[in-house]
């Protein structure tokens, strides 16, 4: 079927390559996931061994309920303030860079290389950490929940920008055309007509940055320190000194906080995979 | 209204490039302030802060006030034995985590689109890795690399080899978390390299075969020169999150030890936990041109010579 096979030569499979392939995925990617989840159920003396064996008895439950009650139920609340930190910017992030998209792939301007530009340099500058913070005094949105959210959707937009251009680029334009002749303005046009198709890569950007945002520790860490608003990564890393000597809570954070990922990767495996190699055919 | 609509749109759309640029008074429902909400939160929060951080690396600060001190905050990050270290392994960090996803990516994506059994299975788990949380990845590694009772170890201790201390041998603390990266992230690269080499027209193979191109001819002559898009976008993607890395280092031990896995990205959030503004913001204007010095000619390097082929 593929391509590669032909560099093989080989017309049937084989099975001593696969076997040593995946012999060695379980050996460098399974065992160290089946470690997490192993540790994570075990009990504090036997999970402080560090050591790779079946545990002596299931606590998963103890575990999962003292991980959660942890300082205040400080998990529960770093759950509530990621979940509104992801929803938030995602849907920020999907109609600015939407609208960006667009009107970039649409409007040939003179402007258009520059603007390119700058999306670009989005994706290759590393942000100014304390100037940022400068500025978002000045605004009074340091140490905000609202601030942090802003932060995420600007340094986010370029990546979505460019996956919005390049899929508005497969849109005919005759549907403008066709929405305009019918009395559609530019509002109407994008939100009525074009928006609603690009639903595709809507669920690729939206999967593809929640993920991101959910696993960003780096603005969090800088842009709302505290306890009160700690996201879970934050609070991940929090528990990693208090929990020096509880190995099977820390594995269990650990595990806890894979789980929207995993449940992510499941059910959009495909959008992911699309979003992420798309430019890399064309370069 | 819907003359005007049905005529100009049209016009537009044949003529479109040049049309449009001329603009002014052709009717485009393409509006400018639809870039509006972008640019204000991307110019606030993203150019300012990277034009002030030119100023403010040139002067002693504390939020408030600030004094201008020349070129100092530089001298001081160039004199500095530590913060040298973290410019020096900000280099290291980056070609080697890039060199290896580049060589393992290929490999794998090599292995993953030939007919073996659980191809779906191998893919799935390559690139899980991807999606786990930094810190998590960071946290689950560090325990397993402790260097007495840590199953890294205890696995090599099995077939007799004495295990370095991962994190804690300055030696070795920035290549092993070098090595976690790597595991994370070989799976975006593989999955790049899966596209490109599933793009490559099957009659190209076929030829070569036909030539009489063994397996090793045909991956030289072919597979790879025609991934070459999928091999720019791999090192590119992986110098630039290679160089920013902070997440993993933090994670894992922090610079330490003393600050031999420091880098750029640490070494910035150190100064700035200690209170030193300019210093931090004279370490971000170094990695923007570390990063920009880099990434720009390689960039204009590798995608000219694609426009050759």
């Amino acid at each position: 079927m593929s391509t590669a096979e032909l560099v093989n030569h080989r017309p049937g499979r084989s099975y001593l390559l696969s076997a040593v392939a995946i012999v060695s995925s379980i050996v460098v990617f399974i065992i160290p996931f089946a470690f997490m989840v192993l540790t994570a159920v075990k009990d504090r003396q036997q999970a402080a061994d560090l050591s790779f064996a079946w545990p002596h008895q299931f606590r998963f439950a103890q575990n999962f309920v003292e991980v959660v009650k942890a300082r205040d139920y400080m998990l529960v609340i770093a759950y509530i303030n990621s979940t509104i930190l992801t929803v938030a910017s995602v849907a920020g992030m999907v109609v600015l860079a939407a609208m960006a998209g667009f009107v970039l792939q649409r409007r040939k301007s003179r402007w258009n290389p520059f603007i390119n530009f700058l999306v670009l340099s989005g994706l290759i500058i590393p942000p100014a950490v304390v100037p940022t913070i400068w500025v978002l005094q000045k605004l009074g949105l340091f140490r905000t929940m609202p601030g942090l959210i802003l932060i995420e959707i600007a340094f986010g937009l370029s990546f979505c920008i460019l996956l919005f251009r390049a899929f508005v680029a497969t849109i005919p334009r005759e549907l403008d055309e066709a929405a305009i002749i019918d009395g559609a303005g530019p509002l109407r046009l994008f939100f009525g007509v074009i928006f609603p198709l690009l639903k595709s890569v809507i669920v690729t950007v939206v999967v593809i940055q929640s993920v991101n945002v959910f696993n960003d520790f780096v603005n969090p860490l800088y842009f709302l320190p505290g306890d009160k608003n700690a996201t879970v990564q934050l609070t991940l890393y929090n528990f990693s000194s208090q929990f020096s000597t509880q190995y099977n809570l820390l594995f269990m954070d650990i595990l806890l906080i894979t789980i929207p990922p995993l449940i992510m990767f499941l059910f959009f495996n495909r959008q992911i995979v699309a979003g992420m190699t798309s430019g890399a055919v064309k370069g | 209204m819907t003359v005007t609509s049905t005529t100009r749109p049209r016009a537009g759309s044949k003529a479109s490039p040049a049309a449009a640029a001329a603009g002014g008074k052709a009717y485009t429902p393409y509006k400018f302030w639809f870039y509006l909400p972008t640019a204000v939160l991307y110019s606030v929060l993203f150019l300012v802060p990277t034009f002030a951080s030119f100023y403010y690396s040139l002067t002693r600060w504390s939020l408030f006030e600030s004094k201008f001190i020349g070129f100092e905050n530089f001298v001081t990050f160039f004199q500095e034995p530590a913060l040298v270290k973290g410019f020096t392994n900000t280099l290291i960090y980056g070609a080697v985590t890039s060199g290896a996803k580049v060589v393992l990516g290929l490999l794998l994506a090599v292995l993953l689109t030939s007919r073996i059994v659980g191809r779906g299975y191998l893919r799935s788990v390559v690139f899980f890795p991807v999606l786990v949380s930094t810190i998590g990845v960071g946290l689950m590694f560090q325990v397993m690399m402790n260097p007495e009772r840590g199953i890294i170890n205890g696995a090599l201790g099995v077939i007799g080899i004495q295990g370095p201390g991962w994190l804690t041998d300055p030696k070795w603390a920035l290549l092993s978390i070098a090595a976690v990266d790597v595991w994370k992230g070989v799976g975006l690269a593989t999955l790049i390299y899966i596209a490109g080499i599933v793009s490559i027209p099957r009659e190209y193979m076929e030829a070569a075969r036909v030539d009489g191109a063994g397996s090793f001819e045909t991956f030289r002559r072919i597979v790879l020169p025609l991934c070459k898009p999928a091999t720019v976008t791999v090192i590119i993607l992986s110098l630039i999150g290679g160089l920013r890395s902070f997440e993993l280092i933090w994670a894992m031990t922090r610079g330490g030890p003393g600050f031999t896995s420091d880098v750029i990205s640490s070494v910035i959030y150190k100064q700035y936990q200690a209170g030193f503004y300019g210093l931090s913001t004279a370490g971000n204007v170094i990695l923007f041109l570390l990063v920009t010095a880099i990434i720009l000619p390689l960039n204009l390097f590798l995608n000219r010579k694609e426009v050759d082929m």
